[in-house]
């Protein structure tokens, strides 16, 4: 849906960022400091020291990319890998400390939205505001402004200070002028999870209406919505440039450099306790048939009749799917002390990512919940298909003829 | 289209800073305005008082040297002219000088959220702190002119040159303050440091009681650059001729090359500062 390039002069490219860096302070008297020296150089005209200073580190560190009118380019990397910062160059705010970035045509940012609404004015007042500070002249918004409203869907509320709005009105509000802007370069930075679905899909549809006539940088952590809109990807690892181009490429790599926390999270254990949790293997390449999670409970007496259920959850642990004892009925009964278990999974098909698993145990009598962990033991998927959704169904495609 | 380079060695140019910066102030009136009338319509529609708050602080302490005088508690020269209206005039000149000097550090601050999220011309929030100024200086004005008609000062035509000379104390304390705010936006010193210094410069000039005739005090006063600031603008209100018009003439021309200074200052260190805030 989005990666028509065919609108305007595709060749043409917009951004050009060659060998860029950035360097940052970590300590805020230093910085302030070296601030205050920054400016006396500049305005002296001496040069600037364009190696590192004490207590400071490259927050962007050699990136070079170039996007043409019609391309998107996925930002990604962990927090702190220095996407923020690289937007902030991109956009303006900051300048380079070494390389170069020539930008042609409007730029516009997704990164804040309403900007300068004073929560004591009514929004009709407020759009006027965000739009003067997103640069759009008084007729262009008394032009856009039912336009705006309709979007916003706020129709019956626009008159109200916006301090009695809710906070996915404000950011309706918000998206509906920002919308209005025809940018050449389009800089997005995850605002875009906002709103109820069917305001977020609205979101989507403008922004790829908006993606046809322009080049988009988006930064985000759905490796999903990377593979869905973008055209190339880049991966930045604390200021550097990870992997860069085609979006399988940069997402395997993004996963093979996920180091996650396998500290399980315990929500609660009152007659039970986990003693051991593993898998036959914690990551997994190619499409992953089947797999046996081993699970050791350590329970403090006897218990007739309890649920085992078993959850596979995203990184951001969103059950995808379950295994319940109840679901084939059976009942099983935790002897006081060690009761070993194993979960066999049957045909899984899960897409590349990393996943986590929850347990809980619940008494079938009384409904009491004896056990509930979260965040146990990551696994971690590879494949050469990259999907959109966690789990890919087991099936085939064929014509009906 | 018109291609931006961003590059470290590219910031340097005055000249070129100079036009950007005088090209943006120009182009940004409808961002300034729009900023001024959003602050001004939120300060009064949350306040009870609302306009009252522009000039309770001269007030009072006009008030409070009405009463040292009349006490006797300290012993003043003569001012020349009813000293009510000597008193009330200069804490009301001289609050519109403060101000004025606060007003580039405060509308950049109370922006510093969206410095470092957007890209817009930010010489338009030094310009709205402008328009807050003159909207605010001019409820001052208004009253200050019911003040010395309730006194039976009587109605002078050179009263009308009063927003001029008005605009020379705004002119300057801006200015001022324009070339404090790249460090005073990176530390609160400065800040401190004005409302602290100012509160001796207002014993160093006519605000509340007139320049002696002699002594050191005669000196530092009539050296004073504020002196001009305050007492033009009082002169021309109240009908007497300004004593220090040429002094006031020399401060404002040497004023206009440093508010170029200023704005060049301005433009170049933002970028800096956004970086040391947002970090």
């Amino acid at each position: 849906m989005t990666k028509q390039t065919d609108i305007k002069d595709s060749n043409e490219v917009l951004v050009r960022v060659e060998g860029l860096s950035k360097k940052f302070c970590k300590d805020l008297k230093t910085s302030l400091w070296y601030g205050v020296k920054d400016l006396a150089n500049g305005m002296l005209g001496r040069g600037y020291e364009s190696s590192l200073r004490p207590k400071e580190f490259w927050a962007v560190k050699d990136v070079s990319f170039e996007l043409r009118r019609g391309e998107c380019l996925g930002l990604i990397g962990h927090n702190g890998a220095g996407k923020s910062t690289l937007l902030k160059m991109l956009n303006g705010l900051i300048y380079p400390d070494g390389g170069q970035i020539d930008i042609t045509g409007r730029v516009g940012a997704l990164i804040e939205l309403g900007a300068g609404f004073n929560p004591i004015l009514t929004g009709r007042e407020n759009i006027y505001n965000n739009g003067a500070i997103l640069g759009f002249s008084r007729q262009e918004i008394a032009d856009k402004l039912e336009a705006i409203i309709a979007f916003a869907e706020l129709e019956e509320f626009i008159d109200m200070p916006v301090q009695h709005y809710s906070s996915g009105m404000k950011v309706r509000l918000g998206f509906a002028v920002a919308a209005q802007m025809e940018p050449d370069v389009l800089i997005i930075d995850e605002v875009l999870a906002v709103g109820d679905v069917s305001f977020r899909a609205k979101c989507y549809e403008r922004i790829s209406e908006l993606m046809q006539n322009c080049c988009v940088i988006l930064v985000t952590h759905s490796m999903p919505q990377v593979s869905k809109i973008c055209t190339s990807a880049l991966l930045m690892h604390k200021g550097q440039l990870k992997a860069q181009g085609d979006n399988g490429t940069v997402i395997e790599a993004y996963y093979e450099d996920n180091t996650v926390s396998s500290d399980a999270t315990i929500i609660y254990a009152k007659v039970c306790s986990l003693s051991y949790f593993k898998t036959d293997g914690s990551e997994f390449r190619g499409m992953q048939k089947s797999f046996k999670v081993y699970i050791g409970i350590q329970s403090d007496r006897k218990i007739t009749g309890v649920e085992l259920n078993l959850l596979i959850a995203s990184r951001e642990l969103t059950p995808i799917c379950q295994g319940s004892s109840k679901f084939d009925k059976q009942s099983i009964n935790l002897e006081q002390g060690l009761n070993e278990f194993v979960f066999e999974v049957n045909d899984l098909f899960l897409n590349t990512g990393i996943y986590k698993f929850a347990l809980t145990i619940d008494d079938l009598k009384t409904g009491e919940k004896h056990l509930w962990l979260q965040n146990l033991n990551p696994i971690k998927f590879i494949n050469d298909f990259t999907g959109v959704s966690p789990v890919v169904l087991n099936g085939r495609w064929y014509s009906n003829d | 289209m018109e291609t931006r380079t961003y590059r470290k060695d590219n910031q340097l140019q005055l000249g070129r800073l100079l036009q950007a910066s005088l090209r943006d102030l120009f182009q940004s009136r409808f961002l300034a305005t729009q900023l001024a009338v959003r602050d001004i319509k939120a300060q009064y529609r949350q306040s009870f008082l609302g306009i009252l708050w522009a000039f309770i602080t001269p007030l009072m302490t006009a008030l409070v040297w009405i009463v040292l005088r009349q006490t006797g508690t300290v012993a003043l020269s003569d001012t020349g002219i009813p000293y009510p209206v000597y008193v009330f005039s200069g804490t009301l000149i001289w609050s519109i000088i403060i101000e004025a000097i606060n007003s580039p550090i405060s509308s950049t601050n109370s922006a510093k959220s969206i410095l470092t999220k957007i890209n817009f011309p930010k010489e338009a929030l030094l310009v709205s702190g402008i328009f807050k100024l003159l909207f605010n200086s001019f409820v001052k004005v208004i009253l200050l002119v019911v003040f010395i008609l309730f006194y039976g000062m009587g109605w002078h035509w050179s009263m009308l040159l009063f927003p001029l000379g008005m605009l020379g104390a705004v002119f300057v304390g801006t200015t001022l303050g324009l070339l404090l705010t790249p460090i005073g936006l990176l530390y609160k010193d400065i800040n401190k440091l004005i409302s602290f210094g100012m509160q001796f410069l207002m014993y160093a000039s006519p605000v509340v009681y007139a320049v002696p005739k002699s002594g050191l005090m005669h000196t530092i006063m009539s050296y004073n650059p504020v002196t001009p600031l305050v007492t033009v603008p009082r002169d021309v209100l109240t009908g007497v001729f300004p004593e220090f018009l040429g002094y006031y003439g020399l401060v404002l021309l040497a004023c206009i090359p440093l508010l170029f200074f200023g704005l060049v200052l301005y433009r170049f260190s933002i970028p800096i500062v956004v970086e040391r805030l947002s970090a």
